[in-house]
């Protein structure tokens, strides 16, 4: 049924939500640490699992697949309440600062990458028989 | 005649909200279509339509949400609010392939750190080449070069004025719009087009919104390796900000 699908979803996110919120308590601080990205990986999990066992049935992928589609004009709708105001306001430093901050991350983007890229390149390299 | 039809847009908000993003995403593909015979991709333009009427929104209501001030579009604000938004970003893990995060794991959380202790950095130059000196200014535009929630936490821990609190919300929120719209545009010239690299750009950029609204933009496949590095951004920034970063702020800069 869709609605399998759509509480699976549901559950992952509760979870994922409740453990970033102890995390969050944890390390003493008033947010939800990785919630989402916790509810992710779960998601995956389970996923995987279901699908190896057979039992992600189609109408069960549907109830996933429609929430995933709505992503994009939910982006759009979180666009639309963005306080862009607030943002044009906030003067020259804040526009600056926003400015250099996302050229600069953009720029090092390619470098981090690069890095890591290497190191577990040459780790698979040593660890697989070729 | 006119009120009863604006009884049935506000008490059906979230209703009305999808006819809305409907609407926009009708517009914003034919303008991709002929406007920019589809060099601009669809989504992209129609988060920048997003970001227009936002702005519209808060300029005639004096308000923080954008158009869902609007009491008329108020169902915007269900649809777009957080809620709906980290249910979706959980939802595109349906179909990411876990041996690429779990490859990238190490890079990813390495990029979290570095894009934390970079946009700082970044932060604190730019409020020092604007005559602030004091440690606690400097923390927290620092903070709010991060994203617009580490900002005031941290200035709220340390006791900075409100009118530093202010810029380092705006900061923010540029960066959070920024990538949001230059993502699209920017992405395939920093090798944004593999599992690995969005996640070194979820961790290095850390906004969710603009991080997964310019994935979306970009390459939707992109968005679940890109989302969840940066989910874990702000809850780490939160817990740096008024501690580790603020006691190095003070042994630089002393006071």
């Amino acid at each position: 049924m869709v609605i399998y699908g759509v509480a699976i979803l549901a559950v992952c996110m509760i979870v994922g939500m409740l453990f970033g919120e102890w995390l969050g308590i944890a390390i003493g601080v008033e947010a939800n640490v990785g919630g989402v990205g916790i509810a992710m990986l779960l998601l995956i999990i389970v996923v995987d699992r279901l699908k190896m066992k057979n039992r992600l049935s189609e109408p069960t992928q549907l109830g996933l697949g429609f929430w995933n589609a709505m992503y994009i004009p939910i982006v759009v709708a979180m666009a639309a309440n963005q306080n862009v105001v607030a943002a044009i306001d906030g003067g020259p430093l804040a526009i600056v600062t926003g400015i250099a901050v996302v050229i600069i991350s953009f720029l090092a983007v390619p470098l981090v990458s690069r890095i890591g890229k290497g190191k577990s390149e040459s780790i698979d390299e040593g660890g697989r028989p070729l | 005649m006119i009120e009863s039809v604006e009884n049935v847009l506000v008490g059906n908000g979230l209703i009305f909200g999808f006819a809305i993003v409907g609407a926009i995403m009708v517009i914003a593909y034919a303008l991709s279509k002929y406007a920019t015979r589809g060099l601009v991709h669809g989504s992209s333009i129609a988060i920048l339509l997003g970001l227009v009427l936002a702005y519209i929104g808060g300029r005639l209501t004096g308000g923080e949400n954008g158009l869902s001030d609007v009491s008329l579009f108020a169902g915007i604000s269900l649809l777009g609010g957080g809620m709906m938004r980290d249910f979706a970003i959980v939802a595109t893990a349906f179909g990411a392939d876990f041996r690429e995060i779990k490859r990238a794991g190490i890079t990813g959380i390495l990029a979290l750190v570095l894009g934390i202790l970079l946009s700082f950095t970044i932060g604190v130059v730019f409020a020092l080449m604007f005559g602030y000196t004091d440690v606690v200014s400097l923390t927290t535009i620092g903070a709010g070069a991060t994203t617009y929630i580490v900002g005031p936490v941290t200035g709220a821990a340390i006791g900075a004025s409100s009118e530093v609190i202010a810029i380092s919300i705006a900061a923010g929120l540029v960066k959070a719009i920024l990538t949001m719209a230059l993502t699209p545009f920017l992405g395939k010239y920093i090798g944004l087009d593999n599992p690995r690299s969005a996640m070194v750009f979820g961790g290095l950029l850390g906004t969710t919104s603009g991080v997964a609204g310019g994935l979306a933009a970009l390459n939707p496949k992109l968005v679940p390796y890109g989302a969840v590095t940066a989910t874990f951004y702000t809850g780490l920034g939160c817990l740096l900000g008024p501690s580790v970063l603020y006691m190095m702020m003070r042994l630089i800069f002393g006071g």
